[in-house]
């Protein structure tokens, strides 16, 4: 694509640009059939300029029309992908989801008091976790919240088991008070809406007239609304009865009259029965209002426990600050704690720290990553440059057939490249065995060159190698012969007429091989992974390692978002020196 | 410059001369000889990747196809072919119609926003594989197509798409307008005057740029790796398992197909190259 040879400006003929300037042109000096300022008409007597804007408009639509389809595609298939991972690097809901009463009720809590925070936050935790244990979410978050702080995943994996018994202590005595609190059906009577059981027991109806038909019956019961009147009197009770609920609809398809409530219900109900609200208890009317009332006399003379105690009790973990600090840290629904990772930072309750010493990988991984890639470049320019110099020079006979030995290479697979380099390479590979037979090394002697950064540069060197005698080579062919033969004329050594006339000369081919490469090995996954080892991967395995292998896909994403931002920068360079549409394909 | 020596060098010249002509030979050699060194390898008749004695003492025993024969008859293998056959093709021809209508909508002389459009299109042969890898796996595990046949077929024909518009674009740009506006004089419609006129004119670029998609989907495996699950199992894709965890030489033998394959598409691109250089009158012969 060049613009100079299809840009509007540089078309001559008839076009809607040239006739637009003509149309100017004679406006300006007069023309028409009127005085001066009079507009030029067209053959349907609109004015001209008019009418050619109308043909130029659809000309622009006509293109956009051609280009859309793909950009489209491309959008949906390729850029929306990008996005979604930039969005994934900051992205943290699954805490705020997961544990809205918990983050709320962090709000007022300060980490830097020391000491872990009031019942409240025990409660609302409690109450997070049971509904997230029965929805199997406690495992996902407690494993993005050990990204950060260790353990954490395995304290939400045994609370997740434990928090069934937080409650229980008043389950007991409320049902040791009246066995009417263990029958699901009291809660329900006590708890739901009129429109609730209306719309329930016609569920019940539809389920019945199926089975009697023999049918299949699997619509879900209708969602639970609790009864205004009670959400009143007992606001805590009705919003975890509520989410009790919702989570066994959802779950396990059951309808709240035929499941017993969780062990946190019974504690809700105690601590709103307990609290201020509990005398508003005494003037309440609704159904179930006996058995009310009964509670509520009962409860001051309850054995007691604090659920920051039976949380303490279920794990012991939940005592440390630590924790809690850590989940206030993370509450925000975006953090930067991925890219905080990513440069071997962490936030921790206190702030930002750096990782401790052994787990400080990702600055030395971007360094190497960085120090490979230069010297894989440098590598390129050292063998690319004699061969660009010589393909240049030669008689375009052999010059072309010479080319082949240069593409082939880049047309090869690249998995057949790097099966070649693990041949070659490795300690029983033919390289080996060649200079065991040479006599150069002994059997025993043999040189490890894979698995190593050796063995990466090497692979790298030879897979890239094209992509830098390629554009030296455009670029080399254009250099007259002429000037090194001035210099010489002149009196230059061939030395000096290579160094000082014609070397400046390749320099721009040199600068875009030279990014070219660059990009393109910074960014390199396969041959790293199979011939790299353990010292010779680069960023992009690790990329690839919390993808598949520790799921961390926030801090894959940071590191993909890092990366991205360095090749999107060369890239720009590249424009600015070669310019994107001179990417020539061989 | 040439490259001839001149009769009056002297002897230093003479030495730094051929020295050079010698450092260029074996940068040749250190280009061709990885990819030439697997192909007599792969008829090894021992489970080696290394001569065996035999075969340097050029014993016909020594020789085999049993990693071809391994090749074709193991359902494991079979399985990786077949998904690249029904993969590429399929991605490629995305590519080729999609992309040949936008490098036409991109050659006209009016198109609003031209540079951002033309970075978008070609972002994916810019950005890193893996993080292309990344993003696609991401976000079509989001929408479903995450280890799916389609899912992986869209991810292979949008990385195609930037060698179709470049390809073709270059060759539009030689391409006389004048041609279709004469079309249009003389009747024609703007579909006929495309199939007619200026298709088999730029017929060359997209056959070309169709090679490199299908070279790019058919070599690929960063993405199918990401994109694919294991009902995609690619040739590619088995070779990379193959090669990382040692199983049999019977990967060279896949190698050596897969040179052969790509010698027969250098020479097709190569012909196309000269023939459309030639119908558009950019070289005499």
């Amino acid at each position: 694509m060049t613009d100079a040879t299809t840009g509007p400006d540089h078309l001559t003929g008839p076009t809607p640009d040239n006739a637009l300037r003509d149309a100017d042109r004679a406006e300006a000096r007069g023309g028409g059939s009127g005085g001066p300022g009079d507009p030029v008409l067209a053959a349907d007597g609109t004015p001209l300029k008019q009418s050619l804007n109308r043909a130029l408009r659809a000309q622009k639509l006509r293109a956009l029309a051609l280009i859309a389809p793909l950009l489209l595609f491309i959008l949906v298939t390729f850029i929306a992908p990008i996005v979604d991972m930039l969005f994934r690097s900051v992205e943290n809901e699954i805490v705020v989801e997961t544990l809205p009463r918990t983050v709320a009720a962090l709000q007022d809590w300060d980490y830097a008091s020391g000491e872990a925070p009031d019942e409240p936050a025990y409660r609302a935790m409690a109450f997070d976790l049971m509904i997230a244990a029965e929805r199997r979410e406690h495992t996902r978050v407690g494993s993005r919240l050990n990204y950060e702080t260790t353990g954490i995943s395995s304290l939400f994996r045994k609370s997740g088991r434990g928090v069934d018994d937080v409650g229980e202590v008043y389950t007991d005595q409320f049902v040791e008070l009246n066995e009417a609190w263990e029958e699901p059906a009291t809660w329900v009577t006590l708890m739901a809406s009129e429109d609730w059981q209306e719309s329930h027991s016609e569920w019940v109806a539809a389920g019945e007239a199926a089975e009697a038909a023999d049918e299949d019956f699997d619509d879900l019961p209708p969602r639970f609304e609790v009864a205004d009147r009670i959400a009143e009197i007992l606001p805590e009770t009705a919003g975890i009865y509520q989410a009790f609920a919702d989570t066994i609809r959802t779950e396990d398809e059951e309808s709240p009259a035929e499941e017993e409530p969780w062990n946190v219900v019974y504690q809700a109900l105690y601590d709103d029965l307990s609290g201020q609200l509990g005398s508003a208890a005494e003037t309440y009317a609704g159904p179930g209002a006996d058995l009310l009332r009964e509670a509520a006399t009962a409860v001051p003379d309850f054995e007691t426990m604090t659920v920051t105690d039976q949380m303490i009790e279920v794990d012991e973990d939940w005592a440390e600050p630590e924790v809690w600090g850590t989940i206030k840290a993370f509450d925000g629904p975006y953090t930067s704690g991925y890219f905080l990772s990513s440069v071997d930072l962490q936030k921790t309750p206190d702030g930002v720290e750096r990782q401790p010493e052994g787990e400080r990988i990702y600055i030395l991984l971007f360094e190497r990553t960085l120090f490979l890639s230069l010297t894989i470049m440098a590598c390129c320019v050292a063998l690319g440059y004699p061969v660009a110099y010589l393909l240049s020079n030669l008689p375009m006979r052999t010059s072309n057939l010479l080319m082949i030995l240069v593409l082939l290479p880049f047309w090869t697979s690249l998995l057949v490249r790097t099966s070649a380099w693990k041949v070659l390479l490795q300690q029983q590979g033919v390289i080996n065995d060649v200079l065991v037979w040479l006599g150069i090394i002994s059997d025993g002697g043999r040189l490890v060159m894979i698995n190593n950064q050796f063995g990466t540069i090497v692979a790298m060197t030879h897979i890239l190698l094209p992509f830098m005698i390629l554009p030296l080579y455009s670029v080399m062919k254009t250099i007259p012969p002429s000037y090194v033969r001035a210099a010489k004329s002149l009196g230059a050594t061939n030395w000096t007429a290579f160094w000082r006339v014609y070397f400046p000369q390749s320099v721009p081919g040199i600068g875009a091989g030279c990014i070219l490469v660059f990009i393109l090995s910074i960014g390199y996954y396969i041959t790293p992974e199979l011939v790299g080892g353990t010292t010779g991967t680069f960023i992009s395995n690790r990329i690839a390692y919390h993808i598949s292998n520790s799921l961390n896909w926030g801090l894959a994403a940071a590191l993909g978002t890092i990366l991205l931002a360095v090749v999107l920068i060369l890239y720009w360079l590249y424009d600015k020196i070669v310019g994107i549409d001179n990417v020539s394909l061989g | 410059m040439s490259i001839e020596l001149p009769p009056y060098a002297s002897t230093g010249q003479k030495v730094w001369h051929y020295a050079y002509l010698v450092i260029c030979g074996l940068i040749f050699f250190f280009l061709i000889a990885p990819i030439l060194i697997i192909i007599p390898l792969s008829f090894n008749a021992e489970n080696f990747f290394t001569f065996t004695p035999g075969m340097l003492s050029f014993d016909a025993d020594a020789y085999s196809l049993r990693h071809y024969r391994d090749f074709f008859t193991n359902p494991d293998w079979q399985q990786a072919l077949w998904n690249s056959v029904r993969i590429a093709p399929v991605a490629t021809l995305i590519s080729v119609s999609l992309g040949t209508l936008a490098a036409v909508g991109l050659s006209q002389s009016h198109v609003p926003f031209r540079g951002a459009i033309m970075a978008i299109l070609i972002s994916p042969m810019i950005v890193p594989l893996i993080i292309s890898a990344a993003g696609m796996y991401f976000f079509y595990s989001r929408i479903g197509l995450q280890g799916t046949y389609v899912g992986v077929t869209l991810a292979h024909a949008a990385l195609g798409i930037p060698f179709v518009i470049i390809t073709v674009t270059a060759t539009l740009v030689g391409f006389d307008k004048s041609l279709t506006r004469a079309s249009a004089n003389l009747g024609a419609g703007p579909l006929r005057t495309f199939f007619k006129i200026q298709m088999p004119l730029i017929l060359p670029g997209v056959i070309s740029g169709g090679l490199f998609a299908f070279i790019t989907s058919f070599d690929e495996v960063v993405v199918v790796i990401f994109v694919g699950s294991a009902n995609q199992q690619t040739l590619p894709w088995q070779m990379f398992i193959g090669l990382r965890e040692q199983i049999s030489p019977t990967i060279l033998a896949v190698a050596t197909i897969l040179v052969v394959i790509s010698i027969v598409l250098l020479s097709v691109v190569e012909i196309l190259r000269r023939r459309s250089e030639k119908l558009r009158g950019m070289s005499p012969g």
